[in-house]
């Protein structure tokens, strides 16, 4: 359907290569097996899909359709029509991987003015042009770190209040390697200094959330200099809008910076495609997975980019490779960096206050309602709380469907008998006060 | 020699004050902030709007794009990305859904994941499917993780070695090697296939699996496959399937059938979602009923069957003996979106079509070009061809000349220098959506570089000279290191 041969063509095709039928050219495929019936569905035309696709996607019912408070590593944020504009451009989206320098500088140039708005937001020195999103850039960075120490500190100390997807990605990813886990077993509500329990001789990274799964903000530079002392890295996973307005990883001493890039102009799109954002120190820029794009000047005398330490890659380095890594997201990161680029300095901390004090808000009310009170009310928070229900936070936010509300993520799935009772509350500037007020009184009705 | 820049930087764009967009003013109470905790500075650029359209609309025009013209590149399958694909991966329905809503809220999600696992499996021949990985690289990295979940779990664990021919994707080898095998190389015969005896000798009892592309990666379907693929079962190994060339096979054979134990799918090559200048990809990992149950989750199944008045109720699971997730929720969606739009306009003919015209189109190109090039295996080909880009009365000149030299012509170049065992490769693969004339085309360029190798080789050592960049030094970016505007 998409091939525009003509009957023509394909004869004079045919003719040319020497063979009769297009068949003969499939001689060696064992003859036993070839031109099987696949049982599909008859074709649609253009007009067909689009009618059964908006059916389809009309079965479903959003997070705008619905009142929303879901969070939980994916957030509700408006995204500015220019980004989408610029995302739409064939040029970016129909392009390969930039190899060929003199014709991608479009893409090069792009990623490389990412890469350097990581660093701004993070505090790092350099980001590589992606992972595939903040769990497997957790992964990442655990790998990372076993090589920085050459095997000799095969631990890696999670924190408990990382993403659970993050740390199972990272369990999976790590599967048959040498690599050891500790610290996701203690209780979810210990401090983060509890983690130093756990951090020995052997330990090659710690790693945590900011603000961490429950949406708490710690400052972690004392506990980032307890790491060091003890010889290990410090690694931490971002909400990267949260920096908007809060003290970046770098001021604090992280070695290594991962984050969900989603909430920087992604849409929500059932959980993907989203960006693994990676950063790190100068000093281990070799042993950092993925793309990287450098400065250089091309025959002319231009600026101009190009991939580099591509030595590090697994198309030169085969199983000697720092990672598998082939295919990122590029085009999420032009997302990521047109979005910077519009909302600039004073705008994404605008939108991070927006969500600090709506959230701060709505916890406010929440935790005023009898029965219901902040799971953690002496910790500060950014735009994400848990709040601990008078019942099943499942049972409750099943009820509150029927009404057309999402109050939040029930945490017992995640965390156990625990926090059977606990809902984690995510506000966003997309929630007006008339649904959190109307949240409140939903809620209010339940106990 | 002082540089020109011919694009700043957005940063270089910024001036105090200036701002792309605005949010409403905060309708809420005040509360006070944690002043300990905020950052002093953030060193974003400050920009309008139209700074930011121009410039990256300006940035756009330095790209070469499947939308502009022809784009060879043996091994990617770039072929054309149908406009509806992205217009319905944009539909409110499916942009705004949050990964971790009800089940019940996304039953319109849910279903299209259903039958794209239930799609992909019937083209291919396998028994499940899950969707979750990201990329090709991915799938990779996940198929071998389940090769190595399903020895540990029959107890059969000295198996640790993984074979790959020479010919395969640099991934395969870095891909096993992540999951902590030994991975140990297999040469490939006179005639492009797996060396059958070098095979042999490495089947012992520690071998977990082989990872074999087929068609390889000169383009060529193994002509041994069946026997390569026993040798590897009859000595306890799983065989595992790139599906990067699976362009080539679309309704002409089915790899579940052929044998292989688990495969991936690049969406992003074989189903026509683009490749957006290096991801989002899409690499659904396939496998047969003994490995189902390690498959990465969860997976989309029926909950409750469909009655007289109801739709079937989907939801997810995870298999049984899982190896865990690969990644954060459910994978790539919005690229799933865009497959299964692909999948439902073509059908079953439409398919079949597809790969007839993308191992058509690359034989065409063969014999159009196999008197000014060598090409190491010149026989019937599938979706690609490897040809030398070397002459021995044109010494000076490499692959990367030609590659080079074919931009002043408009066109992207092949991949070169891959695969490894031929000198100066320039593999080919042109896909099914490029016409007859668009390949004469290419041809009479490729024809005129030819000429242009022995007699005016200069041009091409300084090429290209019509794109807006000319070569760029990749060395001085490797030594100074310059990856920030900082």
């Amino acid at each position: 359907m998409f091939s525009p041969l003509t009957q023509a063509d394909r004869k004079a095709m045919l003719e040319a290569i020497g063979v009769a039928r297009v068949s003969d050219l499939f001689a060696a495929v064992p003859e036993a097996y070839r031109y099987p019936p696949l049982r599909l569905p008859p074709p649609l035309t253009e007009m067909e899909v689009a009618e059964e696709l908006q059916a389809l996607s009309e079965d479903n019912e959003t997070a705008r359709d619905l009142v929303s408070f879901l969070g939980a590593g994916a957030y509700n944020h408006y995204i500015p029509a220019a980004v989408d504009a610029i995302l739409s451009r064939g040029e970016y989206y129909t392009a390969y991987t930039p190899y060929q320098p003199e014709i991608s500088q479009g893409t090069l140039q792009a990623l490389f003015e990412y890469q350097s708005m990581v660093c701004a937001l993070t505090g790092m020195e350099v980001a590589n042009a992606s992972h595939y999103d903040g769990a497997t850039a957790v992964a990442e960075a655990a790998i990372m770190a076993y090589h920085v120490f050459r095997g000799k500190r095969p631990k890696v100390v999670l924190s408990p209040s990382l993403h659970p997807h993050y740390r199972e990605t990272t369990r999976t990813y790590t599967q048959g390697s040498p690599i050891v886990f500790a610290g996701d077993d203690l209780p979810p509500a210990a401090p983060p200094e509890a983690l130093l329990d756990e951090v020995d001789d052997q330990t090659a990274l710690v790693m945590v959330q900011y603000p961490d799964f429950f949406g708490r903000v710690y400052d972690f530079t004392a506990l980032a200099e307890e790491v060091h002392a003890r010889g290990a890295l410090f690694g931490v996973a971002v909400n990267p809008l949260a920096l908007g307005l809060l003290k970046p990883p770098g001021e604090m001493g992280a070695d290594i910076v991962t984050g969900e890039g989603q909430p920087l102009g992604i849409p929500l799109s059932f959980g993907g495609p989203y960006v693994g954002l990676f950063a790190t120190r100068k000093k281990y820029v070799r042993k950092m997975a993925g793309r990287l794009v450098g400065q250089t000047v091309d025959n002319r005398g231009q600026r101009a980019y190009v991939l580099t330490l591509s030595a590090r890659e697994q198309h030169i380095r085969r199983e000697r490779a720092t990672s598998n890594i082939c295919s990122n997201q590029g085009l999420m990161t032009l997302a990521v960096a047109v979005y910077l680029s519009l909302l600039g300095k004073e705008g994404l901390r605008q939108v991070a206050e927006l969500n600090y004090q709506k959230a701060h808000y709505a916890a406010r009310k929440l935790a005023a309602l009898p029965g219901y009170e902040l799971a953690f009310p002496e910790t500060p928070f950014f735009n994400e709380f848990a709040l601990r229900c008078p019942g099943p936070a499942d049972e409750i936010a099943a009820h509150l469907l029927e009404h057309d509300v999402i109050p939040g993520y029930p945490l017992g799935e995640a965390y156990g008998e625990a926090f059977r009772d606990v809902l984690l509350v995510a506000v966003t500037e997309m929630n007006p006060r008339e649904e959190i007020d109307l949240l409140a009184e939903m809620l209010g009705e339940v106990h | 020699m002082a540089m020109k820049v011919r694009e700043p930087l957005i940063s270089e764009l910024s001036a105090p004050g200036r701002r792309g967009v605005r949010f409403p003013e905060s309708d809420v109470p005040a509360s006070p902030m944690p002043k300990d905790l905020l950052r002093a500075d953030l060193p974003l650029p400050e920009v309008s709007e139209v700074d930011v359209v121009r410039h990256y609309t300006r940035l756009s025009h330095f790209n070469h794009a499947v939308d502009i013209n022809f784009y060879p590149l043996g091994s990617c399958t770039m072929k054309y990305n149908p406009k509806i694909n992205e217009a319905v991966s944009r539909l409110p329905g499916f942009a705004h859904l949050h990964p971790l809503q009800p089940e019940e809220t996304a039953q319109g999600a849910l279903r299209l994941m259903y039958e794209l696992q239930e799609a992909l499996q019937e083209i291919t021949g396998f028994a499940a499917c899950s969707l979750q990985p990201a990329a090709g690289a991915h799938g990779e990295l996940t198929g071998v993780h389940m090769i190595w979940a399903y020895h540990q779990d029959r107890g059969d664990t000295q198996r640790n070695k993984i074979l790959v021919p020479d010919s395969a994707h640099g991934t395969n080898p870095a891909s096993s090697a992540m999951s902590g095998f030994w991975v140990v190389e297999i040469p490939s015969d006179e005639r492009g296939n797996i060396d059958l005896a070098a095979l042999k000798a490495e089947c012992d009892d520690t071998v977990a699996g082989l990872m074999l592309t087929n068609p390889n990666t000169l383009g060529l379907f193994e002509e041994h496959l069946l026997e390569v693929i026993e040798t590897v079962h009859a000595a306890g190994g799983l065989v595992y399937g790139d599906g990067a060339n699976l362009n080539a096979l679309l309704g002409i054979a089915r790899p579940g059938e052929l044998g292989f134990d688990v495969m991936h799918l690049n969406l992003h090559k074989t189903f026509a979602t683009p490749h957006g200048g290096g991801g989002p990809g899409s690499g659904p990992v396939v496998c047969a009923p003994h490995l189902a149950d390690f498959l990465p989750g969860p997976v989309v199944v029926v909950k409750e069957e469909a009655t007289d008045d109801l739709p079937p109720l989907y939801g997810f699971r995870m298999p049984p003996k899982s190896i865990g997730r690969v990644k954060s929720f459910h994978g790539h969606f919005g690229v799933m979106v865009k497959a299964f739009a692909y999948i439902m306009m073509l059908g079953a003919g439409g398919l079949r079509q597809v790969a007839e015209d993308a191992v058509l189109n690359a034989n065409y190109l063969r014999v159009r070009l196999q008197d000014a090039y060598h090409i190491p295996y010149n026989r019937i080909c599938m979706h690609e061809f490897v040809a030398e880009g070397r002459w021995k009365d044109a010494p000076d000149v490499h692959a990367l000349d030609i590659a080079k030299r074919l931009m002043d012509f408009g066109f992207h170049p092949p991949t070169n220098y891959f695969p490894l065992i031929v000198h100066e490769a320039l593999m080919i693969e042109p896909t099914e959506t490029e016409s007859k004339e668009t390949l004469d085309a290419f041809a009479e360029a490729m024809l005129q570089i030819a000429g242009e190798a022995h007699t005016n080789p200069e041009v091409l050592h300084s090429a290209p000279h019509a794109t807006p960049f000319g070569r760029v030094d990749e060395v001085k970016a490797a030594k100074e290191l310059i990856l920030t505007w900082e």
